[in-house]
């Protein structure tokens, strides 16, 4: 017998025993990360234990929250999920920013009439949801018309405002 | 190209000068970015910014309200192109002119009506209304 052959082979055994867990048909858990992560809404992330999956991170709502984990305890057993835990947080969208726009009362345009009234060379009309502005500006009044229609929240049209030659 | 993108470099800008609750969100077809600037000069290299990546800004897709901060108290200088800025009763030019300020004169803060029109009070102590567009925050 070649007793040379025997200690590595030992070793690898050994190494093997050590690296296999007892149930012999267990998914490795990098592929249960794949599958549960195929199934969550954007915004949620996996961690996977021997089985127990671990779902972290945010989204919007409460609904979003459980549909994650519902999702994942739906998977098909070959897909080696042994249990949920969520530790997802709810945090509600941040509010619409402040630059939404304000519709065109008269209050509204009395603003940007007010805004112009010192800028010489542009002139202002009003449609349904936009200031048009016509003339000719030299940049920086252009600079300033743009700054004070955005504090008037006010969306606008400049196609027809031109460089001042 | 989203619009996030067109405008990465200004909301990069915005987020490393440390604009107070900067808030970003696309609707109706338009980025729209507000929050609160630091100082007048973030302010102004935000809009610099704007004016370089869409240029004479006539594309429409950028709402920015950026505001300057400024609290009760703070020094504003009057930054008309030359002539003085009137004081007025009320914030709306239909207000009866209670004072004026010169160009570049610094006056104080009293509060910041809304985005248009903030109270202010000069050294003189004439206290009114006027145009923010015309008071720098310094």
């Amino acid at each position: 017998m070649n007793y040379k052959n025997i200690i590595p082979a030992l070793m690898i055994t050994g190494a093997i025993a050590v690296m296999t867990p007892s149930c012999s048909s267990k998914v490795p858990d990098a592929t249960v990360k794949t599958n549960a992560e195929a199934v969550v809404t954007p915004g949620v992330a996996v961690e996977v234990k021997d089985g127990v999956v671990t779902l972290s991170g945010n989204v919007n709502n409460d609904a979003d929250k459980a549909s994650a984990e519902a999702a994942v305890k739906n998977l098909d057993k070959k897909s080696g999920v042994k249990s949920v835990v969520n530790n997802i947080a709810v945090t509600p969208p941040p509010p619409p920013p402040a630059s939404v726009t304000t519709t065109l009362d008269a209050a509204t345009q009395q603003k940007v009439m007010d805004g112009i009234k010192d800028i010489k060379g542009v002139t202002v009309t009003f449609t349904a949801d936009k200031a048009v502005l016509t003339g000719e500006v030299s940049k920086a009044d252009r600079m300033k018309i743009m700054q004070m229609l955005a504090a008037a929240k006010v969306k606008s049209d400049v196609s027809q405002l031109m460089d001042k030659k | 190209m989203s619009l996030q993108d067109k405008y990465a470099s200004l909301l990069d800008a915005a987020k490393n000068m440390g604009v107070a609750n900067l808030s970003v969100a696309e609707q109706g077809g338009a980025l729209h970015v507000s929050g609160t600037a630091n100082s007048t000069a973030d302010y102004d290299a935000l809009w610099n910014m704007y004016s370089q990546i869409d240029p004479n800004m006539a594309s429409g897709d950028l709402m920015m309200n950026i505001d300057i901060k400024a609290n009760a108290g703070a020094s504003l200088k009057v930054t008309t192109d030359s002539t003085n800025l009137n004081i007025r009763s009320v914030p709306s030019t239909e207000g009866e002119i209670v004072g004026k300020a010169a160009h570049n004169e610094v006056v104080t803060l009293v509060e910041k009506t809304d985005d248009s029109w903030w109270k202010i009070r000069t050294a003189a102590g004439e206290e009114g209304y006027a145009y923010a567009q015309y008071l720098s925050p310094m």
